[in-house]
């Protein structure tokens, strides 16, 4: 009888932690990734995982505040039962963690230690170090030799998804390249799970890593997968300004007691040591004056952002101060070592001694892959092990972790996202196995298929590979058909038109480049004809796919009139329950290449919406404390 | 220009004084050794790129990948390389910069450049077949983290509760050794490991000192531990612990700063036990 499979696209948390649980469930699953699953974008995590614990519960906290935290903190825009399931599920994932021997941080009786986290005013963030995604990746990775080591996972390091294989409707398989052989071929699932991460990279410089392009997802909504809430794009507010990329500041740097400030006197020349207490303007603190410093991400951006544009940034620049130096040196060593290193090792100052500079910078993907559910009667969760829990619009085809659209709405909270990835591959990986068992493949394994559909798929996908290897030596040498001068005007345009503030008319210009862009990629030249290794190819073919991701972002905010979680319209700055309370649902249209974008409505049965502003009240720097006539 | 062979404490002293004494924008010529792929000749090209400031390996190379054209003005295939996080946690972009294994995310060009006209080379790490340019295959690291077990068996995903509790202190110890990020600088460094192509042969090669200290690493831990004596056995055997030659390069050049000879002379010892209790069961 011919066997079923599963494969697993992506080995980051999501991609780990579902193929782990696939694989005890006793289906064979095949693994994909373009980097050695443990080099994946979620080594990157550094602050930690959300979760409620016997402390914090004892001090008044529960699932359903945490529940209600990341639906308040998403501002209403994710649907209620998936978020409900994950954060009851919350604590099991952390136990599951320590079994697997995550070394978090521990009390001096020995118990895990626990941190202050954006947008909550308990203690629920696990940590392990300043590294927690490091760790927490490390401990799937080593369950995953594991079942390596025994045959149940066959791992398919550097090979690049390039297409969902779809028939009838349903996944049977997908297409990948050997990026080091450059050999093209099918393989045979009867369910396919994607959990390719975000797309950072549409925005040129973020904080994610060099593969997060995006590609895969945008490979499978032009392929049929619809596209979920685009325009919600995570900035922030504490990034570290590079040649090369935007490292992250992570939000612990807060937690622990960072304090962000920029000096009360606009064209301040002195060192921020000579500045006296006074003269310090800690805008977060007096506008926000219940959570200060650790008021939820896309609040933290925008306040940021507009002290700088109002012209108080640091030495003139888009640089705000976050200052540790008041805190215990051993202390900050203990606790943050890792990401005090990092700003030291690229910056060249010691955090611990001057205070560090920072902006916001692109971070994470709310939007993904649209995904489906099945609430429980109540609407409280979601039922266990039925077969379509964060199944996409096509049968067999599902989304994990970060690609997929689910559970942060329109702005997620900091250490929730190591969260929902491993909450979609345990809860939701048993989905899969259900699915491949007890629905259609049972009956009709991809295995035993005729082999016409997977030969068109690899045909198709060799001449476009083939296409793009026939433009090498052609044209006239002109830079705009460089594919990289192309996704360096694509990074520029996105961040300014789609990231802290958008309007109708920015949005406009936007789309109006990305036609013009669009149009130049059509006749892209190539400088590499290496039919062995060629990096460049692959990463030509990725921005194809991200200008037209780039597109449904930008359709998206410009569709969506009104401002909510990370979207903010300066010509629409209010929140519109009415209107806008929905999925933004995006469909491609292969023969146009357009797309057509629709409003659903969301399952809000549970919490109902109420104005979120974290307490905010209004200040001036001039009215407090700025001494006048100086 | 640093030398391969200096201290870690003199070569700090002169990247910081190299730093101090950057150009703003010059422009420094990288020489690159480059193979097209295996079994095919290498070759140095020459290329010249300008240098912004906070400019490190990476992001020159990606100055070289969008403008393949070498010093002396010829059109050249752009050079291909292995990164990912650029923020030196995922461990892929380790190659010889200098002549010195390391990091190249983490390789400020003002540290190893600063004047006008200055060379950087950059080389693939020599222990590990080259796939091109400067992208190599560690296939090799990772399957010695399996002869050792690196992992803990649990008994499935299901709720069992919490793991075993820890005290502040072997929680730090097993953290610090958990950082490893099989980024292969130790291999590169480590006399006793050498370049072996054929997989059929790993297993009784020398393992490295990466994976001898996730050994300890797994050794440690509560329910870890159950596998000791099967780590220990193959830590005993074909190119095992007792291959090392104590030379101590590796723990010179890990950038995460694991304690590697420390977890060497533990496990040293600890196979020296585990061969006598052997002995005298029979
Ligand atoms: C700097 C930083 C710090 C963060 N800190 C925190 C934190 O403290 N707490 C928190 O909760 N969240 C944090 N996040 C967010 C969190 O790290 C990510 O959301 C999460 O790790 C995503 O995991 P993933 O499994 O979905 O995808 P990833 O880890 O991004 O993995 C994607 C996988 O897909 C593979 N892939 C991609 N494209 C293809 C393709 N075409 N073919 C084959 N394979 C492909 C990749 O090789 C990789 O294995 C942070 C993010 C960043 C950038
Ligand atoms: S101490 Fe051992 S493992 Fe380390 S470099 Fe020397 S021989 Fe290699
Ligand atoms: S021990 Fe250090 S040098 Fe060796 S692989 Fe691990 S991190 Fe790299
Ligand atoms: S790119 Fe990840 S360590 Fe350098």
């Amino acid at each position: 009888m011919a066997q079923h499979r599963v494969i697993v696209v992506g080995g980051g948390l999501a991609g780990l932690s579902a193929s782990v649980r696939i694989a005890e469930a006793g289906l064979p699953v095949d693994l994909f990734s373009m980097v050695p699953v443990k080099r994946s974008h979620s080594v990157c995590a550094q602050g930690g995982i959300n979760a409620c614990n016997e402390v914090a519960r004892q001090q008044g906290y529960s699932e359903y505040m945490h529940f209600d935290e990341t639906v308040y903190g998403g501002d209403f825009l994710a649907d209620q039962p998936p978020i409900y399931e994950m954060c009851h599920w919350a604590p099991r994932i952390i136990d599951l963690l320590d079994r697997m021997g995550v070394p978090f941080n521990r009390t001096l009786e020995g118990m895990r230690d626990l941190r202050l986290f954006g947008g909550s005013l308990f203690k629920r963030t696990h940590f392990a170090g300043a590294s927690t995604g490091q760790q927490l990746l490390y401990a799937l990775d080593e369950q995953t030799r594991r079942y390596e080591s025994e045959g149940k996972v066959t791992k398919y390091e550097f090979w690049e998804f390039l297409w969902p294989i779809i028939e009838d409707g349903r996944a049977v398989g997908i297409v990948a390249q050997d990026m080091r052989t450059m050999q093209i071929r099918a393989f045979r699932a009867d369910a396919v799970v994607m959990a390719t991460g975000g797309n950072g990279l549409i925005f040129g410089k973020s904080t994610n890593s060099v593969i997060c392009t995006g590609g895969a997802a945008s490979r499978c909504y032009q392929a049929g997968v619809d596209y979920g809430n685009g325009e919600f794009i995570q900035v922030h507010p504490t990034s570290i300004p590079g040649a090369d990329k935007l490292r992250l500041m992570s939000e612990s740097a807060r937690g622990e007691g960072g304090r962000v400030w920029v000096p009360r006197k606009k064209g301040e020349t002195r060192a921020a040591k000579d500045i006296p207490e006074a003269e310090r303007w800690y805008f977060l603190e007096e506008k926000y004056p219940k959570y200060g410093n650790l008021v939820p991400r896309d609040i933290a951006t925008r306040e940021i952002f507009q002290v700088c544009m109002d012209g108080y940034g640091v030495a003139g620049q888009n640089q705000v101060y976050l200052d540790l130096t008041h805190k215990d040196e051993a202390y900050l060593n203990n606790k943050l070592g890792a990401i005090l290193e990092i700003y030291e090792k690229f910056v060249g100052d010691d955090p611990r001694k001057v205070p560090m500079r920072i902006f916001p910078g692109v971070h994470y993907t709310m939007g993904g892959l649209y995904t489906t559910f099945t609430p429980k009667d109540d609407g409280k969760g979601l039922v266990l092990g039925n077969p379509v829990q964060m199944m996409t619009n096509v049968r067999g085809l599902y989304a994990f972790g970060e690609v997929n659209f689910a559970y942060h709405g329109g702005n997620r909270l900091g250490a929730n996202a190591l969260l929902s990835c491993i909450f979609d591959g345990l809860f939701c990986g048993l989905s899969v196995a259900n699915y491949v068992q007890d629905c259609e493949p049972g009956k009709a394994p991809a295995a035993a298929m005729a082999p016409a559909p997977f030969d068109a798929a690899v045909a198709s996908e060799k001449a476009k590979h083939d296409r793009f290897l026939s433009t090498v030596g052609q044209g006239s040498g002109d830079k705009s058909f460089n594919a990289y001068q192309i996704g360096r005007e694509l990074g520029e345009e996105m961040t300014a038109a789609c990231t802290v503030v958008k309007s109708a008319q920015r949005l406009e210009q936007c789309i109006s480049k990305l036609a013009e862009l669009r149009g130049r990629f059509a006749k892209v030249r190539l400088s590499d004809g290496a039919i062995w290794t060629n990096q460049s190819l692959s990463y030509t073919r990725a921005v194809g796919d991200m200008l037209i991701l780039a597109e449904v972002i930008a359709k998206g905010s410009l569709l969506r009139k009104e401002s909510r979680g990370s979207h903010f319209r300066s010509d629409f700055p209010e929140r519109d329950d009415a209107n806008f309370m929905k999925t933004t649902r995006a469909t491609y249209n292969p023969g146009s290449g357009d797309h057509t974008i629709a409003f659903q409505d969301i399952n809000s049965s549970l919490v109902k919406p109420r104005q979120r502003s974290y307490g905010k009240v209004e200040n001036k720097p001039a009215e407090k404390k700025e001494p006048v006539g100086v | 220009m640093i030398s391969t062979f200096t201290t870690s404490e003199s070569l700090a002293a002169a990247r910081a004084a190299n730093r101090r004494a950057a150009v703003a924008g010059r422009t420094v010529i990288f020489r690159i050794k480059r193979c097209d792929g295996p079994g095919k000749p290498s070759r140095w090209e020459d290329f010249k790129v300008p240098v912004p400031v906070g400019a490190n390996v990476i992001s020159c190379l990606q100055y070289i990948a969008a403008n393949p054209v070498t010093a002396d003005g010829k059109p050249t295939t752009p050079v291909v390389w292995d990164s990912g996080c650029l923020e030196e946690v995922c461990g892929a972009c380790t190659m010889l910069v200098g002549g010195r294994v390391r990091q190249s995310c983490s390789a400020l060009i003002d540290d190893y450049a600063p004047a006008e006209g200055d060379v950087i080379t950059l080389e693939p790490m020599s222990k590990f077949p080259v796939i091109r340019d400067l992208w190599v295959d560690r296939e090799r690291l990772f399957h010695n983290l399996k002869r050792v077990k690196a992992w803990v068996p649990i008994d499935g995903t299901y709720h069992l509760g919490a793991g075993p509790t820890e005290s502040p202190d072997q929680q730090g110890t097993r953290y610090k050794l958990s950082e490893c990020m099989s980024c292969g600088c130790c291999l590169e460094a480590c006399p006793q490991f050498n370049l072996e192509e054929k997989p059929d042969m790993w297993d009784t090669s020398f393992i490295g000192p990466h994976a001898i200290s996730q050994a300890r690493l797994f050794n440690m831990h509560g329910t870890g531990k159950v596998l000791a004596d099967e780590r220990l056995d193959a830590l005993m055997g074909m190119g095992g612990v007792s291959e090392c030659g104590n030379a101590q390069n590796c723990v010179k050049v890990c950038p995460k700063h694991i304690p590697l000879t420390e977890s060497i002379a533990a496990m040293g010892r600890a196979t020296t036990i585990h061969g006598f209790k052997r002995f005298f069961r029979g």
